[in-house]
């Protein structure tokens, strides 16, 4: 697994690439969470266009931060294609408050309107 | 239904064994000739399976997972099976978004995600003991 970070003004894009598992969600929980931290950071978009593979693990990911941001009435949004990793999203019911888009732009421009 | 080939892996439960684990799972249907969906729905019932045994089941201490395959003709089963705390309480763990460590931020999704991937999933558990959970699917 490879995390990337980069911001757009007060949004910052985590692109997570490879695979997020058990294993390795304690690394991108801890990885995240300090770039969250950051005073520049408002909003999160999770960017898992090179994302292989995800289980259940990387929901409890993605719950997690957003509980932090939305504290700071942050927003976040999902940038995803693969079929396997939707079904899970889906699955979890987390689209009902972060929404999945299939373009990162799309996803950027929605957390800062 | 008749056997065609089987297999048995055995490892600790170490996190870095979930990517082992079903990366030998899918390897070895690999042999039905199954669709990239399937094989992701293998890779990732595993997954849970696997993570399941060494949260849940050893709590992260020290033990040993064991992964039983058997391929029939048209379809895959696989058991995985721990001998660690065990579960009190199988219809409460089978529930979605139940998890008895939310401070882990465990999104309690483990079991449903096992049970939309494969046709059945079947729990056996005794406290004390360990939890064995079978899983079938079928491969068109």
């Amino acid at each position: 697994m490879d995390i990337r970070f980069s911001n757009k003004g007060t949004t910052l894009i985590v692109s997570v690439a490879g695979e997020l598992d058990h294993h390795y969600s304690e690394y991108a929980r801890q990885k995240i969470d300090v770039e969250i931290m950051k005073a520049t950071t408002r909003n999160v978009v999770f960017d898992f266009s090179k994302l292989g593979f995800m289980d259940s693990s990387g929901i409890g990911v993605i719950a997690g931060r957003y509980k932090n941001i939305s504290k700071l009435n942050g927003k976040a949004a999902i940038v995803c294609s693969n079929t396997q990793i939707n079904r899970i999203l889906e699955m979890s019911g987390i689209l009902r408050i972060i929404p999945a888009y299939g373009t990162l732009d799309e996803a950027v421009r929605t957390v800062q309107h | 239904m008749q056997l065609i080939n089987e297999m048995k892996l055995e490892f600790p439960g170490k996190s870095a064994n979930e990517a082992f684990a079903r990366i030998v799972a899918a390897a070895f249907v690999s042999q039905l000739d199954p669709t990239l969906e399937e094989l992701a729905d293998i890779k990732t019932a595993v997954s849970e399976a696997v993570t399941n045994a060494i949260i849940h089941g050893y709590e992260n201490k020290a033990g040993i997972i064991r992964m039983n395959c058997r391929l029939y003709e048209d379809s895959i089963e696989i058991a995985v099976i721990d001998e660690g705390k065990g579960i009190e309480n199988i219809e409460q763990a089978r529930q979605p978004l139940y998890t008895s460590k939310p401070e882990m931020e465990r999104s309690g999704m483990g079991f449903t995600v096992m049970e939309s991937f494969m046709d059945s999933v079947e729990i056996t558990s005794e406290p004390g003991k360990g939890t064995t959970i079978v899983m079938n699917k079928k491969i068109s």
